[in-house]
């Protein structure tokens, strides 16, 4: 039976999953103790819980618990782990290598560490997403501190090569930091294998509650430090103070847990629907898809249809289909996705793309309405569009002076 | 953001699509927008030379539900006038009876600026002078 409305923005965050919720209400109520009491049973519940969850959260990714730092979210992750290299390892260099489409938690962070005096070199990224590994290899300086390129991109799910990443800033004697925000609970993501030094993730976006995450940070070879960035009771080995959110923690780790155990029959049913629906929306005229098909998260697809506008089409169906857009009007800023225009794409695609996001609960019936919905609007605003008369009648739009504006 | 009930109903019946011969000397065209900027307004207008009364308007316009919506109400309120009082057609009274919000001005700016462009084309083809209008404020 089709259910709606139907949500495809499981980039933007997920729901709970109800086993997950399940686990975290005790320690709302019953189990309400502080993890930093060290005197009482209420105490101890709570701490137990949280190395519990630590356990969970740590075996996801491949690394020992006491590696995991708890969060409030992953923009926090992010702030702690460039801000806290960036102090920590100041007598080596003052240098980081990033990319444009990072998020904007890496990237505003970067600006501010310009500010404090920090050099930051953007890397550009090819029409597929991915950075260019010799460009990467050549930025490297004596003193780089830090490569920080996200594991996979929000917008357009594009994965970047981790491994040779993170060899490249090794062999300079640089550390690498990962934004894995998109990326774990979805795809396999293991530290040792894939040579990371820190990483940045979010329980909400795989199933688990808003308000935590976590940054990974080695421990051994080479020990990796941050700098706090907020004073407090030294929690979290003195790298994060403030009392842990336990029931959130609880659901971080219960969240972790299912994606290990169910990540591969996931993502082999999501994945499905997500080519279905391409492949369906695909046989649009002047549709494309944006970013790289082969490296490329299971989960979701970026598809531009060309002279129709982003906001336009997700009016005819956004009471019951839930998307994203990078249109421009989809913002406060009027400009369009800065991830889509660093692929290269022009303003008028970037302005005419939509964001599928597949979940775990998507099914097979929402598949079928949403084709048929998004189908239908994009033929229906293309017969209200200029531009599609204009482009049917052989005019090269590019060719007009169009007003400045 | 929620859109007006009026956007809406615009955007789900939109009045007037459709295009008219623009080689004919009484009919005017006003192309304005870009398609980086992400909305494009084609409006035009057909003009009974003898009474100088506007007998049809159709639109297409590129951009989101608010754009589209401000041209359907520009051609509705076209049909029937006089150019000259189709020349007073502001862009608030736009915004005002389509509730836009402050990010949207710039939609009902936009069919303002088509409706003058419109003119101007008619006139231009029609031996008149072209008038010439202030520049847009907002964008």
């Amino acid at each position: 039976m089709l259910k709606l409305p139907v949500y495809l923005d499981n980039n933007a965050t997920t729901p709970m999953d109800p086993r997950v919720l399940e686990t975290m209400i005790p320690y709302f109520t019953e189990h309400f103790g502080n993890a930093a009491s060290r005197n009482h049973p209420f105490g101890w519940e709570a701490e137990e819980a949280v190395d519990y969850a630590r356990e969970q959260v740590a075996k996801l990714i491949g690394a020992d618990p006491k590696e995991i730092i708890f969060t409030s979210g992953a923009t926090e992750a992010d702030n702690l782990a460039l801000k806290g290299v960036f102090e920590m390892y100041a007598q080596k260099g003052n240098h980081i290598i990033t990319a444009t489409t990072e998020h904007k938690a890496v990237l505003d962070t970067c600006k501010h560490i310009e500010k404090l005096g920090g050099e930051v070199t953007y890397l550009q990224v090819n029409k597929e997403g991915l950075i260019d590994l010799k460009e990467l290899e050549a930025a490297m300086r004596p003193t780089t501190i830090l490569v920080a390129i996200m594991y996979a991109n929000n917008e357009i799910g594009t994965i970047q090569p981790v491994k040779e990443i993170s060899t490249i800033a090794k062999k300079h004697g640089a550390l690498f930091f990962t934004d894995g925000t998109q990326a774990v609970g979805k795809i396999p993501v293991n530290v040792q294998t894939d040579g990371i030094d820190l990483m940045a993730f979010s329980a909400h976006k795989m199933y688990g509650p808003k308000g935590v995450g976590a940054l990974y940070v080695r421990r051994k070879s080479p020990r990796v430090k941050v700098t706090a960035q907020m004073d407090g009771g030294g929690h979290e080995r003195a790298m994060r103070s403030g009392t842990l959110n336990v029931p959130g923690i609880v659901g971080f780790g219960k969240a972790c847990e299912i994606c290990m155990l169910d990540m591969e029959s996931d993502n082999a049913r999501i994945s499905k629907m997500r080519d279905r629906l391409e492949t369906e929306l695909m046989k649009l005229e002047e549709a494309y898809v944006n970013g790289s098909r082969e490296h490329r998260l299971p989960q979701v697809t970026n598809i531009s249809f060309k002279h129709v506008e982003g906001e336009g089409l997700l009016m005819g169906f956004n009471k019951n289909i839930a998307l994203s857009s990078g249109s421009a009007c989809t913002s406060a800023s009027l400009e369009p996705s800065y991830v889509l225009k660093a692929l290269g794409l022009g303003d008028d695609l970037a302005h005419s793309s939509l964001r599928f996001g597949l979940g775990r609960f998507t099914t097979d019936e929402q598949i079928d309405y949403t084709i048929e919905q998004v189908s239908n609007t994009v033929l229906k605003l293309r017969e209200m569009s200029p531009l599609w008369e204009m482009y049917k009648e052989g005019i090269d739009l590019n060719k007009i002076e169009w007003a400045a504006h | 953001m929620a859109y007006s009930d009026k956007v809406i109903d615009h955007y789900q019946n939109p009045k007037n699509v459709g295009t008219l011969d623009k080689s004919s000397k009484n009919v005017g065209t006003g192309l304005v927008g870009a398609p980086e900027c992400g909305d494009v307004m084609r409006l035009q207008i057909q003009v009974d030379e003898a009474t100088g009364m506007i007998t049809d308007a159709k639109f297409k316009t590129f951009g989101c539900g608010s754009a589209i919506a401000s041209s359907s109400l520009a051609t509705e309120w076209l049909k029937g006038k006089s150019v000259d009082d189709a020349l007073k057609i502001d862009n608030m009274d736009i915004v005002e009876e389509l509730n836009l919000p402050p990010v949207k001005i710039h939609c009902s700016v936009l069919a303002e600026d088509a409706i003058k462009s419109a003119i101007n084309d008619y006139r231009a083809k029609n031996g008149m002078e072209k008038i010439k209008f202030e520049e847009s404020v907002v964008h």
